[in-house]
């Protein structure tokens, strides 16, 4: 497909605004499920504008770090999830805000 | 044509983020976030970047999406147990997200626009060139992941498993 008639500068806008809505997500859900999906919805954006930045300049070397930014991905999910069991079965909450010990 | 299929993909992702983070139930959060990955996917094809499209959909939309549903589903959320946020601290999350976006879209107006030296090569994203790049230049950081992953499979049992009186 010819990709190049859609200009580089309006992968750069779509991927701001999904990291921004993740951002959005971070801050505002005190569900830590959500949160954590909030997370995957920003290195989403990024991958996007590797993707974009690699396939404009002819380098393959920007699509194999997105293929290693996915198996980080899927790792940090992997633990993340663990911790939240852990914390459901020992507070009986997914809130974020339940845990503040370690808060200022 | 390809640049509406862009602007569907495009328009269908933002929805389906915006709906991740304002929808109350974490299921529909899940649901919704399948759709972004979906339209991801789809703007990876649309770039000719076949392989990591694919991979977008094993990974993305199947393997993290069952671990995020099995999890929703041990959990046992709903509706009334959703810890709810005040209206202030969601008025301050939305204006400093809002104006991250807009300093990233001011910041990047003005950028030259790029345009590839020698047309498009159409065969960058396919896995026959990702293959040879990962297993020459990126030898290292492959096994690298490789210990990642296995580190992450043995941090998730112990984390998991309950504690032995």
């Amino acid at each position: 497909m010819e990709a190049h008639q859609i200009p580089l500068n309006w992968y750069l806008f779509l991927s701001a605004t999904l990291f921004s809505i993740g951002i959005i997500g971070v801050l505002i859900r005190r569900n830590a499920l959500v949160v954590l999906m909030s997370i995957e919805l920003m290195l989403n954006a990024v991958n996007l504008l590797m993707v974009a930045f690699s396939t404009y300049h002819n380098d393959p070397a920007g699509q194999v770090f997105v293929f290693f930014i996915m198996a980080v991905a899927a790792a940090e999910v992997a633990v993340g999830l663990a911790i939240l069991v852990m914390m459901y079965r020992n507070t009986g909450t997914t809130d974020v805000n339940f845990l503040n010990k370690l808060k200022w | 044509m390809v640049q509406s299929l862009f602007y569907f993909l495009a328009f269908l992702s933002v929805l389906s983020a915006l709906l991740v983070v304002f929808s109350r139930n974490a299921v529909h959060s899940i649901l919704f976030l399948i759709i972004t990955f979906f339209s991801i996917a789809g703007q990876y094809i649309l770039m000719n970047a076949q392989f990591l499209g694919v991979v977008q959909v094993i990974v993305y939309a199947g393997a993290i999406m069952v671990l995020f549903l099995f999890v929703i589903m041990m959990l046992n959320l709903n509706r009334e147990t959703e810890p709810q946020t005040s209206n202030l601290v969601k008025f301050a999350g939305a204006i400093s997200g809002g104006m991250l976006l807009i300093v990233l879209v001011a910041s990047l107006k003005g950028a030259d626009q790029i345009v590839p030296a020698n047309g498009m090569d159409v065969r960058t994203g396919l896995i026959s060139n990702l293959g040879k790049v990962l297993l020459t230049d990126f030898k290292l950081p492959l096994e690298v992941a490789s210990l990642l992953f296995l580190a992450a499979m043995v941090g998730a049992v112990m984390l998991g498993k309950k504690e032995i009186e």
